[in-house]
């Protein structure tokens, strides 16, 4: 089998990603219950005919993928692999809403067009003119990670020597007033909206795309390996600490040897609980967490492999990332595990380059 | 007509998106797909629909497109002869 290592990133969050160094500039937010993605200036790299066209989505996308691809030198990925939870929401709501308004007439072509969960991959390939597979998973708060699993898998085998894999979502009006309704987002009475030590239910909800350069060599970009990605949709609470030892079996490592364990808080008082499970289980060693800085999305989680694989190539924490007081001297492992009310656990194991 | 010209031009900026042109940008003999404002051929679906939705045109032929919307002067002149709202 063939490594799989990341040697390249782009990010573009609720936080300034796109342009700072890493983390350098933070904002911490306790009084929006959804945070917007701060957007950079896309007409250098997106052309104007295109750009008209593209929702926030697919314009974050493009630029995350742009910087990945760059910072790895790499100009024609072995794969175009994304994942995405909601899709382009943005114009699915545009073109559903101008159904209803017109009662089913003048329906146009754009809106339509763009509003499959697949535009971000195929914009991508335009752009880069790249024929390769090209593949988009849309599987809740794991599609990230199963568009990981089919990269990994793929450059483990041999097929293909690089892969490009990401993670997209956007917020929308209507999605959002959706997810107040059904309290998936806290109230205005939660705030200051904390993610840890939360007693409310409900998540700052936000959006963001990172995209991930993977190569089956080192170079001297290179931030981490990806040794493993696993998932599941279902666990009982009282499995988690099983789920996450069982895994790291597999992969001939011991609790010990992990140096620092990433955990998806979102200060969801109904489900974080799993992450209390998983992180007794990693006492004396650092636990970190990422959501206060990227809200919660379906592929926020993207945004934690981002931030691990700056921790492992700086080796250093930012102390705004640290749950618990503890360090190491190196940072050789780290195991990120992350969930969604329940549902889609996912861990993915980085180990040094 | 000249009324007509502004508000199409108006509309075409609004439902095409083209971010940066302003009404002032398009001159009314422009052409619009090609070198002049550079539309394509998702736009002129769109037209089509705006022709309907806003004018109640409904274009059947669609070689008749290419005349019509050759530029805001040809699409004004078009409207003005056949349009039932």
């Amino acid at each position: 089998m063939k490594n799989c290592y990341i040697n390249g990133m782009g990010c573009v969050s609720a936080q300034k990603t796109f342009e700072s160094g890493f983390l350098e500039e933070i904002h911490l937010n306790e009084t929006e219950n959804v945070l917007f993605a701060q957007q950079p200036s896309y007409k250098e790299i997106i052309p104007p005919a295109a750009i008209r066209r593209m929702a926030k989505g697919v314009k974050m996308g493009i630029y995350a993928s742009t910087q990945a691809l760059k910072e790895a030198n790499l100009e024609q990925p072995g794969a175009i692999i994304t994942g995405t939870g909601m899709g382009c929401t943005e114009d699915s709501e545009k073109f559903l809403k101008a159904i209803l308004d017109n009662k089913e007439e003048f329906l146009t072509p754009t809106s339509f067009i763009q509003s499959t969960h697949n535009t971000v991959g195929a914009q991508i390939a335009l752009g880069l003119q790249c024929k390769n597979y090209n593949f988009t998973y849309v599987n809740g708060a794991v599609s990230l990670e199963s568009a990981l699993i089919d990269a990994t898998m793929q450059i483990g085998n041999a097929e293909i020597d690089s892969a490009l894999v990401g993670g997209i979502d956007e917020t929308a009006a209507h999605t959002i007033e959706m997810f107040q309704l059904n309290n998936s987002i806290k109230k205005e009475e939660d705030k200051p909206y904390r993610v840890i030590g939360s007693h409310s239910k409900g998540v700052v909800f936000s959006e963001g795309a990172v995209f991930f350069a993977l190569e089956n060599r080192q170079t001297e970009t290179s931030y981490a390996q990806i040794r493993d990605v696993f998932t599941q949709n279902i666990l009982n609470p009282n499995q988690a600490q099983a789920f996450i030892t069982d895994f790291l079996t597999q992969n001939d490592t011991t609790i010990d040897q992990v140096d620092a364990v990433v955990l998806g808080y979102n200060g969801d008082a109904g489900f974080d609980h799993f992450y209390d499970a998983a992180g007794s289980v990693f006492e004396g060693i650092p636990q970190l967490y990422y959501k206060h800085l990227s809200g919660e999305y379906n592929t926020a989680s993207a945004f934690g492999l981002w931030m691990a694989s700056h921790i492992m190539k700086n080796q250093e924490i930012p102390a705004v990332v640290s749950i618990n007081d503890c360090r190491k001297e190196h940072y050789d492992t780290i195991l990120l595990y992350n969930q969604y009310q329940g549902k889609d656990h996912s861990l993915i194991l980085l180990t040094k380059c | 007509m000249d009324a007509l010209k502004q508000e199409l031009k108006s509309k075409i900026i609004e439902v095409l998106n083209l971010e940066d042109v302003a009404v002032e940008d398009i001159n009314d003999n422009d052409a619009l797909f090609g070198d002049g404002l550079g539309l394509d051929s998702i736009d002129a679906l769109e037209l089509i629909v705006l022709l309907d939705k806003e004018y109640g045109i409904k274009l059947t032929d669609p070689k008749e497109g290419k005349t019509i919307f050759q530029s805001i002067e040809t699409m004004a002149a078009y409207i003005t002869a056949n349009r039932t709202k």
